[in-house]
């Protein structure tokens, strides 16, 4: 028997596959970073992706002690230019192997914020491409609440000699990238879109007056691991983390007054930071110059690697723009596919020109 | 046994001064430089040594000096004494329990109403920390007084003894059994610079370590651990997290930690060579000073490495010395290998 590892497309109301349009390239990269494996401490899959994709694109690239993607952009203006640090995180959420019971099932932990209830008839998926689905004891999926402990792992094994995979691996949601049109959905919008949104930039961005640290960080879902040690690193004058946020747009949702396709959001405060009002400016100044369309986010629960690089060392001026998400820490993140382009088009415009935080 | 002598030492977070003087009295021989830093942490250094090929590497083994336990913080009217917990302890384990108070070890009790005089409602409940007291037979506040003064330190009263075949029993495994074996560890010679830290205040968040790595700046993190362990029979096939007996636990992960993959590899491969066993921590849960190390300025490669042990964090726990000589053994012999990465 023999299997095929191409995915054959068949559109649903055409039997001619030349008919189904070819995905916009930016898009396109989306599919691909999203789709890959990346959960919080197994970095190295994404990690060799995007390096792949800003080959020839900076002065320097380098990994640190924690795993973090490190590339430099060095400035056009005169010494002493001003450090600018840019963090989106690759990691993902996802969940760890506990316990392997006799049948085969796995027992796992939660890598980050996951919910049981998002997971109960989704996939995950390991680092060696094993696919598994989520079962739930007593198979009661009617409960409104269900705990970790009651949900397991089924990758199809009879026990643990023939399971192929053991304690200590980890598994991402297993989903595709869907293309709307307007809107696009995928797993790991959080925060893959970032890494899009900095990795276009680095492409579109020509020269900066500034030197521009493009940090592709790690274990963000686990408590910003990476931007703690990068930050402290890099020493930035300015710090912006590019990130998702939640929206209030969905019927009966929480009150939260960010929508998708009104543009980037730029924080004022979440749980963990309130965004410095100079970097706020700045980031509103930019917008309004090139007609880019923003909202303002206040985020109730959950923060960023901005929290952690405002705080390294002696303090960093430091701020967000969030790509407006809806369905967070689900297998199916939606989000708005010129909101992406204006975020880019912001940090472009932004590092393009000397700035002055007051 | 230095395991003894260190598990019947009293030290709770911010008074490990008894712990620390058997330690430094464990150890002074065998380290080239040793100081008290100013949070209490030992910091041990053995210059890299041997015939082979000298390393620049600096390598952090740490092993937290503290325990959880109490502190004594009002006198009632009656005499007893109002208490509150230090690090995290299950408010179950307290009832009935003898714990001994202050430099001068005075015996208490933590009182419990008898069985007879408990409605059915209140055998249902767990009473908080905040509700119990502990009686020290003093007749008056001003005798209680006398006897204790506020902010003073109480530990569980448990004897270290040994029992079964090379399983012994005593409190604040967690992580004397870091502390004796990081002292033997540092009995060998490595080919580049060892940093041997005994921390204080890990059960308080991880204190110690926190300053100790900043001064230290090492290229890598060991975590020596008396782990938690789940492996008494039960109804459902979960996980145990570890098994006595089983060998060393080695974390993958935990709350503070995701541990560095090629020191998970280095110690696997090491036990596998050498015929050590071992095991992997199988939960998520609880954090190490090697969490926080890890951390420190531009990052630290980091693991944490365990011997299984039951019941941690209360009165008494219990390990098994042959997990004890493996841990020793399986980091010793990893340790040069950290020259190859």
């Amino acid at each position: 028997m023999t299997t095929t590892k191409k995915n054959v497309h068949f559109p649903l109301f055409d039997n001619d596959p030349s008919a189904a349009p070819r995905l916009h390239p930016l898009k396109e990269l989306i599919k691909k970073l999203t789709e890959a494996y990346g959960p919080s401490g197994s970095e190295q899959v994404i990690r060799e992706m995007i390096r792949d994709e800003i080959k020839g694109l900076a002065d320097d690239v380098r990994v640190d002690a924690l795993g973090n993607l490190i590339a430099r952009l060095k400035g056009s203006g005169p010494a002493p230019r001003k450090k600018v640090m840019l963090a989106a995180h690759m990691d993902e959420i996802g969940v760890m192997v506990t316990h392997v019971d006799e049948k085969g099932f796995l027992r796992f932990a939660n890598i980050g914020g996951v919910r049981p209830l998002t997971l109960i008839g989704h996939r995950c998926r390991f680092a060696n491409g094993v696919i598994g689905t989520f079962g739930v004891e007593k198979k009661d999926a009617s409960r409104t609440e269900v705990e970790m402990s009651k949900l397991f792992i089924d990758v199809g094994a009879t026990s643990p000699t023939d399971a192929p995979v053991g304690v200590g691996d980890a598994a991402g949601f297993w989903r595709d990238f869907t293309d709307l049109g307007k809107r696009i959905i995928s797993k790991a919008m959080d925060d893959r879109i970032g890494t899009v949104v900095l990795i276009e930039t680095l492409k579109q961005l020509k020269r900066s007056p500034h030197d521009v640290f493009f940090v592709f960080t790690v274990q963000e879902e686990v408590g910003l691991r990476g931007a703690t040690t990068s930050a402290y690193g890099i020493q930035p004058d300015l710090a912006l983390a590019i990130d998702v946020t939640d929206t209030g747009d969905t019927p009966e949702s929480n009150w939260m007054a960010v929508a998708l396709g009104k543009g980037p959001a730029i924080k004022v405060k979440d749980s963990g930071m309130l965004a410095h009002p100079g970097v706020k400016r700045l980031l509103v100044e930019t917008a309004q110059a090139e007609k880019i369309p923003y909202q303002f986010e206040v985020l109730v629960g959950g923060t960023t690697d901005a929290m952690a690089m405002q705080t390294a060392r002696e303090g960093v001026p430091a701020g967000v723009v969030s790509v407006p998400t809806r369905y967070l820490h689900t297998p199916s993140e939606m989000v708005d596919f010129e909101d992406v382009q204006n975020t880019i088009k912001l940090f472009v415009a932004l590092l393009s020109k000397p700035f002055k935080l007051d | 046994m230095l395991l003894e002598k260190l598990s019947n030492a009293r030290g709770v977070s911010g008074n490990e001064a008894e712990v620390r003087e058997i330690l430094l009295d464990a150890i002074q021989d065998r380290v080239d430089e040793h100081r008290v830093d100013t949070l209490g942490n030992l910091i041990a250094l053995k210059k890299a040594k041997g015939t082979r090929q000298k390393s620049a590497l600096k390598v952090m083994l740490a092993a937290h000096m503290d325990e959880v336990g109490l502190m004594i913080v009002h006198h009632e009217s009656n005499g007893h004494l109002r208490f509150r917990k230090v690090g995290g302890i299950d408010d179950r384990v307290l009832l009935s329990k003898v714990v001994l108070i202050g430099k001068d070890k005075i015996p208490g009790v933590i009182g419990v109403k008898p069985i007879h005089l408990l409605k059915e409602k209140e055998r249902e409940e767990v009473l908080e920390a905040d509700a119990l007291t502990i009686d020290i037979g003093a007749k008056s506040k001003e005798q209680a007084e006398e006897a204790v003064r506020l902010g003073e330190y109480a530990t569980f009263a448990t004897e270290f003894a040994e029992m079964g075949e090379r399983i012994v029993k005593g409190k604040a495994f967690d992580d004397r059994a870091g502390c004796a074996a990081l002292v033997q560890i540092l009995k060998r010679d490595y080919p580049f610079d060892v940093y041997g830290v005994f921390t204080a205040q890990e059960e308080v968040g991880l204190r110690g370590a926190r300053v100790a790595a900043y001064a230290i700046e090492p290229d890598f993190a060991f975590a020596l651990e008396g782990t938690v362990c789940d492996d008494s029979p039960k109804q459902k096939d979960v996980s145990p997290v570890t098994r006595v007996g089983a060998g060393p636990a080695i974390t993958i992960a935990d709350a503070s930690l995701i541990s560095d993959r090629r020191l998970v590899n280095l110690l696997v491969e090491t036990a596998e060579e050498n015929r050590i066993p071992y095991q992997f921590k199988q939960a998520i849960a609880g954090g190490t000073d090697a969490g926080r190390i890890s951390l420190t300025k531009t990052g630290v490669p980091a693991v944490a490495v365990a011997v299984p042990t039951r019941y941690i964090h209360s009165p008494v726990s219990l390990l098994s010395l042959s997990d004890f000589d493996h841990l020793v053994a399986l980091v010793s012999k990893a340790l040069p290998r950290l020259t190859r990465l």
